[in-house]
């Protein structure tokens, strides 16, 4: 185990809607985590808190949470980059109702995922050649741009029109829409254009771009809502979205 | 929002854009040539053209607003998308008339 190099004033959220931050002394050490600091907490001074990870090195998305008043993946957001003063404030993702002190309920956040048809259409069957795709096509290009999400819900609790409008589908499930839209073997859009068209749709995003500020992996939800704002008002004009 | 009230309120933010600045010179060089309210009356009294200038941008306000208040109401009030549709639109029908009861007042 790494030495430990002083102490850290951390306070998390406990309970649910009602709560309320407690405060703990957990040892700092070299190259720590906001999520080895979560987990000192559970495992060496309140066995009650409720949190939730898997890879621990950014691929699963499931241990995000608010670190000083941002959305962060805790894995991978070192605590000498976001304690100043060796303080630390973490609590649930916004945006989505709390179960218990860290653990959020992301139901909403995948149900959206499937209001906006984010979900691969097949074109062809088992017995059709695979189809060949040129990696500097605009569309593969496209979707590449969009296409490493991993569901984290950083974007979700960062953005404001989320907040304000609970029927807007929420950067992630548009940016997913988007990578399917630019993807040729997908035989769905149709339905996606309506979908994504609809009130609550990439019509209300405002481009604010906090999505694009705070995703962990880069990527900039705001151009691919753009994007779909471009394919819809075509597909409209072309009369294509009724139905 | 949706698709179709989203190409209309670029749309009429698009005819808005000219006509305001059109507005702004029109302002600029009758306050410069001294003008008087009987001088720019006599001008626009049975003008086609300044009854069709003034009377779209009326029309493109009416509708840009009501799309818009319909969004602020949606997000910051606590009515659903046709609640707040029905109050946005009495809203733009009511600019509507006012505006266009000022463009009769100078143009007829």
């Amino acid at each position: 185990m790494a030495e430990t190099r002083g102490e850290l004033n951390v306070a998390i959220w406990r309970g649910a809607g009602e709560g309320r931050y407690q405060s703990y002394r957990v040892p700092l050490r070299e190259s720590q985590t906001v999520l080895d600091v979560v987990t000192f907490v559970q495992r060496h001074l309140d066995p009650t808190l409720s949190y939730r990870f898997a890879c621990r090195v950014g691929v699963c998305g499931s241990c995000a949470m608010t670190v000083n008043g941002r959305p962060r993946w805790t894995c991978r957001t070192h605590v000498a980059s976001v304690a100043a003063g060796g303080r630390l404030e973490i609590g649930p993702l916004a945006n989505l109702p709390v179960i218990k002190d860290l653990a959020t309920d992301m139901r909403a956040f995948f149900e959206k995922w499937q209001q906006a048809r984010g979900v691969f259409a097949p074109s062809k069957t088992r017995h059709d050649a695979i189809e060949q795709i040129r990696p500097d096509s605009a569309a593969r290009m496209a979707a590449d741009a969009a296409i490493e999400c991993i569901n984290c819900g950083v974007c979700h609790a960062a953005c404001d029109t989320v907040r304000w409008n609970a029927d807007y589908l929420g950067p992630a499930a548009l940016n997913r829409a988007w990578s399917l839209v630019n993807d040729q073997r997908d035989a769905g859009n149709a339905a996606r254009l309506r979908a994504v068209a609809a009130s609550g749709g990439c019509h209300a995003c405002h481009s604010h771009q906090s999505c694009q500020e705070h995703c962990p992996q880069a990527l900039n939800p705001t151009a691919s809502i753009a994007g779909l704002k471009r394919r819809t008002t075509v597909a409209y004009l072309k009369g294509e979205l009724k139905g | 929002m949706n698709v179709g009230r989203y190409i209309w309120q670029r749309a009429t933010a698009a005819i808005m854009l000219p006509l305001v600045l059109l507005h702004v010179a029109v302002i600029f060089y009758a306050t410069r040539q001294g003008m008087t309210a009987a001088d720019i009356l006599a001008r626009t009294r049975g003008s086609i053209v300044w009854a069709s200038v003034y009377g779209a941008f009326v029309v493109a306000a009416a509708v840009h607003v009501s799309i818009g208040v319909r969004n602020v109401l949606t997000e910051w009030s606590p009515l659903k998308d046709r609640g707040a549709g029905v109050l946005a639109n009495a809203f733009g029908l009511v600019l509507l008339a006012l505006g266009l009861r000022a463009v009769a007042a100078v143009v007829l």
